[in-house]
């Protein structure tokens, strides 16, 4: 009786795949059926399926805001999901929490660095898994040191499991994720842009470490943007746009330009850049050997009358730093900025404007918008002073022909001047701190990520804003980390790494490779490498 | 094609920050300037070092620094706790309640002290954690409601333990006296250094501090980590409250009396002898003897300008500077980072 019950529940956790140690289709250790995932204003995930087939990697690609992080971070407990099912080895599970994910044998590297700085490595690689002795209340540091070295030792890392991760470069803190992730000993492994940080021979290693991983059979779920490393590393290729899965291939059958194809799939802004109206239109901001502490080494550079600029490089090149600097936010160490040929100086964001400079911060939450305020009075923010009048008292008739004239002319969807700016979506409040400084009369305008979490649609018309407003004889500095978007727009491209120029490119001869190679060039590592080579 | 592996990586770009530079070096800066206080006013004054003067400095430190302990933890998660006073009060009246009103053992009533405010810090916790009110505003509401509800309790008036003598040895006596009979120092002074040993260790050894660092350090990514966030940060507050009572206890001991109208203020002096001990108020860093050494630092500071005639209010203008001017020392040694 009994016998024949268990026979029945095996056929029924086998699923329709079927199951059995046949090598043609191995089960999947997880399913995603129809997971969607919204949030106020956005459908971040619609409908997505995925399998998880033991020992492969699979590539989940799609431009920023596609929903692959969104999709991950609900298999990895991080958000519940609104709709759907999670199957793990073909039985509907709950993930709803971190934890839970982590008792499953699924475990996550997120695309920022999600360490505690102030810890020690090993604290960092045995978080809430720390315990021993004394009703599990004491820490056990001896043990958690001794494991964090033996995988350490696993991954061929020569680095102290008591070194405190505020002091490691942004390179290794990546290494002490993955670490931390291999300490769980999962099943499955996502990782979110791991290699966003690393430079060539370091992604090489995490390739070595990621095969070795699959032969044990552990599941690898690879977001990347860089479409060649996919080539390089795996075996199954996801796409997801605007939320949906929308095929799943071969990685071996799929060429790179199908993927983008099904990546982009609408009409995107195409234009290739303006072509400047004269040859060589006057400089209009020039730097010259900024320097700021270990972030900023020597770097100059000039920006054009109806220029793009683009910025590149990657996580903590030092490319915010030396925007920040030139805007005052961070007064430089040394270094002499002109603007049109005169020296200026620029001690404060205060002086920055005054002489027609503005910063887009990459976090236009916390630094470029008053959320909790409305339309009219964020557009006018920075240009207060003209519409003061008597005594400081504020010409509402002169603000709200101002905002009208905003909203008109940068297109902002929006219920009216007095809607309150969080409530408007991600473009539209970029389009709001465009507004803003071009209000306040604005020159030169620095857009740090223009595009960060904003979604496709918008991300176009941004891109279309941009290149308005340098046919209006504006000049825009553009840091971006995604390279399509610096190749598209920009006129020039400089690209940092480790706090310098390693190369000013024309965008014409500029590629994704070139700007790469001169990304991942490393100043300090290298030649501690050559030293290393040439002592006897 | 060379191959360069992880380990070349992860070792040679590993900025090199020494030790010294980190929180051994804050606390040197705090103990620095207590040895320099204790320095200059012991040459002002030949009084300064006698031994009467040390244990009354010693004696003084005991409320402040116990109530600087459970600060430590709070300011250690990036929070804050402005109950930290009041609450003292209200545990002083509870034992007075139990003790003096009830004639309830002297144990129970200790133990009711330590216990209201645990669970004085137990709302907090609760209320910051899992009601997302922020920790200044949930703290001023419980500071002011411990103030209210010590003085309805008690009447608004003085709880005294005159029938109890023993609830006041157990701080004024001295047991060390008992044994070297030239050596009184009373009792109190022991029990603020063993709850510093026993906060050092909370703090070093079990996992409710290595979270309050980690929460203090970046507290989504501990969340995302798999810890309860939210259960261990209220643990926090309660510990917190726990060392408040202690304080309660420790200071109607000392007075002989539960002074409902006293508190207010004290938790000033916590935060102040917290931040002097070099723990950062944006969280992730801090040790207890940084704080028992911050304490210190006020103590002394009142005592020596009191032996020199400074009179009271100057006092406070001088304590004043002195936090300030720890904390720029401390913006100003980062900023060289």
């Amino acid at each position: 009786m009994t016998g024949g019950v268990r026979e029945r529940r095996d056929q029924g956790a086998a699923g329709p795949s079927g199951s059995g140690t046949g090598s043609a289709a191995p089960e999947p250790i997880v399913s995603l059926r129809g997971v969607s995932k919204s949030f106020p204003g956005v459908r971040a995930v619609q409908d997505a399926s995925l399998d998880i087939l033991p020992g492969e990697v699979h590539a989940l690609v799609g431009e920023n805001g596609a929903g692959k992080s969104t999709l991950m971070k609900v298999l990895a407990g991080v958000y519940r999901k609104d709709a759907g099912r999670v199957l793990y080895k073909g039985k509907e599970v709950e993930i709803p929490t971190p934890r839970a994910a982590q008792q499953l044998g699924i475990s996550i590297i997120h695309q920022d660095l999600s360490l505690m700085p102030h810890l020690t490595v090993a604290q960092n690689v045995f978080i809430g898994r720390e315990r021993g002795g004394l009703f599990n209340l004491l820490v056990n540091d001896r043990d958690i040191n001794r494991r964090t070295q033996q995988l350490l030792a696993l991954l061929h890392l020569k680095m102290d499991p008591r070194t405190k991760v505020s002091s490691l470069t942004v390179a290794a803190q990546q290494l002490v994720e993955i670490t931390r992730a291999l300490s769980f000993h999962s099943e499955v492994l996502i990782m979110d842009e791991p290699t966003a940080a690393l430079a060539e021979a370091e992604i090489e290693e995490l390739f070595h470490i990621i095969r070795q991983l699959g032969e044990k059979g552990v599941g690898i779920v690879y977001i990347s943007h860089r479409l060649h490393e996919l080539k390089q590393i795996s075996d199954r290729i996801t796409v997801m746009r605007d939320g949906r899965t929308i095929e799943t291939v071969p990685t071996r059958e799929a060429s790179i330009d199908q993927v983008i194809r099904m990546m982009v799939g609408r009409e995107i802004f195409q234009a290739s850049p303006q072509v400047l109206e004269r040859e060589a239109p006057e400089v209009v901001l020039e730097v010259r050997n900024l320097r700021r502490g270990k972030a900023i080494k020597d770097v100059s550079f000039t920006l054009r009358r109806g220029e793009i600029l683009g910025v590149a490089g990657l996580m903590g090149a030092g490319r915010t730093e030396v925007m920040r600097a030139v805007f005052g936010a961070d007064p430089p160490d040394s270094g002499e900025i002109f603007i049109r040929g005169k020296r200026v100086h620029v001690k404060s964001p205060r002086d920055a404007v005054r002489i027609g400079l503005g910063y887009l911060s990459e976090d236009r939450k916390r630094y470029g918008l008053s959320l909790g305020m409305d339309v009219e009075n964020n557009l006018v923010l920075s240009a207060f002073k003209k519409f003061l009048g008597l005594l400081g008292w504020v010409r509402r008739a002169a603000t709200r022909d101002t905002a009208a004239r905003f909203i008109d002319l940068l297109a902002i969807k929006t219920t009216g001047p007095q809607q309150k700016v969080k409530n408007l979506s991600g473009g539209n409040q970029q389009k709001v701190v465009v507004g803003k400084w071009l209000a306040a009369d604005t020159e030169i305008l620095i857009f740090d990520e223009p595009t960060r979490g904003i979604d496709v649609g918008a991300k176009s018309e941004i891109y279309r804003l941009m290149n308005d407003l340098t046919r209006q004889g504006k000049s825009i500095i553009m840091i971006s980390s995604e390279l399509p978007e610096i190749l598209r727009l920009s006129h020039r491209i400089v690209v940092m790494s480790e706090g310098r120029i390693t190369a000013e490119l024309d965008a014409a001869q500029a590629t994704e490779e070139t700007i790469m190679r001169y990304a991942t060039v490393r100043s300090g590592g290298s030649q501690s490498l050559h030293a290393g080579e040439s002592a006897p | 094609m060379k191959q360069v592996s992880l380990g070349e990586i992860a070792a040679g770009t590993a900025r090199k920050e020494s030790r010294l530079h980190s929180a051994a070096a804050r606390k040197f800066l705090a103990f620095g300037g207590l040895i320099g206080l204790v320095i200059v006013f012991s040459l002002a004054s030949p009084y300064f070092l006698t031994f009467d003067n040390v244990v009354g400095i010693l004696l003084a430190t005991t409320v402040n620094g116990i109530l600087g302990l459970g600060a430590t933890f709070v300011i250690i998660t990036a929070g804050i706790d402005l109950s930290v006073g009041t609450v003292m009060t209200l545990s002083a009246v509870m034992m007075g309640v139990l003790i003096s009103n009830w004639g309830l053992p002297i144990p129970v009533g200790i133990l009711g002290g330590m216990a209201t405010g645990m669970l004085a810090g137990l709302i907090n916790g609760v209320t910051i954690s899992k009601m997302k009110v922020p920790p200044f505003v949930a703290t001023l509401g419980v500071m002011m409601a411990a103030r209210g509800l010590s003085l309805v309790i008690s009447g608004s008036k003085p709880i005294y333990f005159t029938g109890t003598p023993v609830v006041r040895g157990l701080t004024m006596d001295s047991l060390v006296g008992a044994l070297i009979p030239r050596l009184d120092v009373p009792n109190a002074v022991f029990f603020l250094f063993g709850a510093a040993i026993m906060a050092s260790l909370i703090l070093g050894k079990t996992v409710l501090g290595r979270y309050a660092f980690a929460i203090g350090s970046n507290e989504e990514a501990t969340r995302l980590s798999g810890v309860n966030v939210d259960v261990w940060k209220a643990a926090v507050y309660a510990l917190c409250g726990a060392f408040s009572g202690l304080a309660g206890v420790v200071m109607g001991s000392r007075l002989n009396s539960a002074q409902p109208a006293l508190g207010a203020g004290y938790e000033l002096d916590a935060i102040a002898a917290v931040v002097i001990g070099g723990t950062s108020l944006s969280g992730g860093e801090g040790t207890i003897l940084g704080t028992i050494i911050g304490a210190f630092v006020m103590s002394v500071l009142i005592n020596g300008l009191r032996i020199l005639s400074v009179p009271q209010e100057w006092q406070l203008v001088v304590t004043g500077g002195i936090v300030i001017a720890a904390v720029y020392a401390d913006v100003l040694r980062r900023r060289k980072q």
